[in-house]
């Protein structure tokens, strides 16, 4: 009888460019904490002070708040308008999905730059509730930056599963379009959406260049903002917005899966 | 009075394609229609419009007495069941079941009731709590029959339900499908590309070719009395002796230089071209023995194919192109090779029209349509 071969283990080339990839992601980090722990006062290690400086910042909690609540906003309103019209286009009009696609690279081929101009320009004159706040002008702009994200995510979503079938299928059972869109359609791309929205969280969390230029106090603002004024507490900023980001992915992960999700949020389509 | 009426239904799809030119289709309260034909020849389309998911340009779809033309799918009352890939993947087979009955706001205890048994009724009452991917084919197909019959439907349609499955659970998903069919007494239009599947648990058979229906009628007259050439190909292998009448009153007529005589020839006019459609079952063959007798056509044995209980023979020979059907045991006798003659049973034999029009069969139907 022969004996079970053990699982095959990794080649050492595999492990080499394994521990390659983890020094490149690791190191920063693990210089940025180190960084983090000296005193702002006497440049020596080691103290938790700084972290204490950025929890006790008022401004800190601010910001993330706002960006956080952003980010959130960006979501829903790229989630309401996004889905029923990638779904409408797979179901009606499949002719219209290069087009769209081709839409979609617009943020990433416009350097924001030049799109931040362009809509305060074109905005001028709007409502101040709409141009004043963040909620508003802000808002709009990162739900044109994270269009691409959500697109490829949901379309990706969209084409893993028979819309035409499913659609029928529900229709002839007595479901009205919204009954199919939120009981059929919904669950079923539930980890694209997920995917879709952690990029979006991820873009709005990090986005300087808009916020900036429009004179809105953001969460990358005030990172910035610490960045140029202190020293070592940056650092400790810089590693707590890792954390609070990956967190919050978190969070969105757990709001999004319930019992019957089988797909990984990796692959956006499953 | 028939319940379903198919009136003059045409539909013509951009870029040209008459995918159903006049289908014309009724049927009695519980009866069972199959529509069978080669790829593209319109199945799903008729289907499909009466279902709700399209519109005719032309024609009236009415059930009951009542026009449904231009009523939405969802308040048609149809229970449809697709090719494959139909349930719902974030739903168990029960809640798939259940979905009609949520949204015809039926109570809980009368839901789980009647889900249980229609699971029951399609032989997965054991399963009602897997998801579709925990399902095998067959069953998943059976879910989603029992799904379309949980809304009580007033037809079913079913659009090729078993042409993902393997030949032996096809054969006994539609004998299933036939019971489950009687016991509910349920009126039924069901797809198929499949002529053994059609013949063997329809009611009535319309076959369709190019977007109209060539012939429609019970399972064993359209096996014995094919109205038209396509007919007689399409169901059932035919053999196909083209000839031409040279006397209307004896009945006689030359095919490949043998005198045949043709009961249903008579009366026609010398000179016209015909088809005489002959079943291989009821070839005669024999080995050869010097004698020529009447309606006899010879040749040699070229190829054998075993069938089971018969084996077909293709007998090939001057003016003969045959394939018969003998009995296993008899088909011993006649190796390849052997110079047999062909007995044929011209007397009471079907003949049509031989028209110029040419038709072709396609192969095994393709991707085109769904
Ligand atoms: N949405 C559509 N747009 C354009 N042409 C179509 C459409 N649906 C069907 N057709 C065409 O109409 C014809 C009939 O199609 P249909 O799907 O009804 O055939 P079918 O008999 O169901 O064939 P199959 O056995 O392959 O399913 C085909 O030529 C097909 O290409
Ligand atoms: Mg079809």
């Amino acid at each position: 009888m022969g004996k079970v071969k053990p699982r095959r283990s990794m080649a050492p080339s595999a492990v080499f460019w394994l521990l390659l990839g983890g020094l490149y992601f690791f190191i920063p980090l693990l210089t940025t904490l180190l960084f983090s722990l000296k005193s702002n006062q006497t440049g020596k290690c080691c103290t938790a002070a700084n972290y204490g400086w950025v929890i006790h910042n008022g401004e800190f909690w601010h910001t993330l708040k706002i960006s956080f609540l952003l980010a959130l906003e960006t979501i829903a309103v790229s989630l309401t308008i996004f889905v029923p019209t990638i779904y409408w286009v797979h179901l009606k009009v499949p002719k219209l999905r290069p087009v769209l696609a081709s839409l979609a690279l617009i943020p990433f081929v416009v350097p924001p730059i030049v799109m931040v101009v362009g809509l305060l320009k074109f905005y001028k004159g709007t409502p101040s509730w709409f141009y004043g706040q963040p909620w508003g002008f802000l808002a709009g702009a990162y739900v044109i930056l994270a269009f691409p994200y959500m697109f490829f995510s949901l379309d990706a979503g969209f084409r893993s599963i028979d819309v035409h079938t499913l659609t029928e299928a529900s229709q002839s059972l007595g479901a009205r379009w919204t009954t199919t869109l939120f009981k059929v359609i919904l669950p079923n791309i539930r980890s694209a959406a997920l995917a879709g929205s952690f990029l979006a969280l991820a873009i709005v969390m990090g986005e300087y260049t808009i916020a900036n230029l429009a004179a809105f106090h953001t969460f990358p603002i005030f990172i910035q903002y610490v960045n140029e004024t202190q020293g070592f507490p940056a650092g400790a900023l810089t590693l707590l917005s890792f954390g609070i980001t990956w967190a919050a992915m978190g969070s969105l992960l757990l709001v999004g899966r319930k019992r019957g999700t089988r797909a990984s949020v990796l692959t956006g389509a499953g | 009075m028939a319940y379903l009426e198919l009136q003059n239904l045409q539909r013509e799809f951009a870029g040209g394609v008459r995918a159903l030119d006049g289908i014309e289709v009724q049927l009695g309260q519980g009866e069972f229609l199959s529509l069978l034909g080669p790829s593209g020849c319109g199945k799903t389309t008729a289907l499909r419009l009466v279902a709700g998911f399209d519109r005719p340009d032309e024609g009236r779809i009415v059930i009951d007495g009542k026009d449904i033309t231009n009523v939405a799918p969802s308040k048609r009352d149809m229970g449809m069941v697709f090719q494959a890939y139909s349930l719902f993947p974030n739903m168990t087979a029960a809640q798939n079941v259940e979905f009609g009955l949520k949204i015809r706001r039926k109570g809980k205890g009368e839901r789980s009731g009647r889900v249980g048994e229609l699971l029951e009724l399609v032989g997965l009452g054991h399963a009602g709590d897997r998801y579709p991917h925990q399902l095998s084919g067959g069953m998943q197909q059976r879910v989603a029959l029992a799904r379309a019959l949980a809304i009580e439907p007033r037809v079913l349609l079913l659009d090729e339900p078993l042409s993902a499955l393997d030949a032996k659970v096809r054969v006994q998903l539609r004998e299933e499908i036939r019971r489950i069919q009687l016991e509910l007494g349920i009126t039924t239009l069901y797809v198929t590309h499949d002529q053994e599947e059609a013949l063997a648990i329809s009611d009535h058979v319309a076959v369709m070719y190019r977007g109209r229906i060539e012939q429609i009628g019970p399972p064993a007259e359209m096996y014995s009395r094919p109205a038209t050439p396509f007919v007689a190909e399409f169901i059932g292998t035919m053999n196909r002796l083209e000839a031409t009448v040279s006397d209307p009153t004896s009945g006689t007529v030359e095919h490949g230089g043998v005198t045949l005589t043709v009961d249903a020839a008579r009366g026609r006019t010398k000179g016209d071209r015909i088809l005489v459609l002959i079943r291989p079952e009821t070839v005669e063959l024999a080995p050869e023995n010097g004698s020529n007798p009447a309606n006899t056509l010879s040749g040699e044995v070229i190829a054998q194919t075993f069938l089971g209980p018969v084996t077909r023979l293709k007998v090939v020979g001057p003016g003969a192109d045959l394939i018969a059907d003998v009995s296993t045991a008899k088909a011993a006798t006649l190796p390849i090779g052997m110079k047999v003659t062909a007995a044929l049973p011209v007397t009471d034999a079907r003949v049509l029209e031989l028209s110029d029009e040419g038709f072709e069969i396609a192969e095994e139907p393709g991707q085109a349509g769904r």
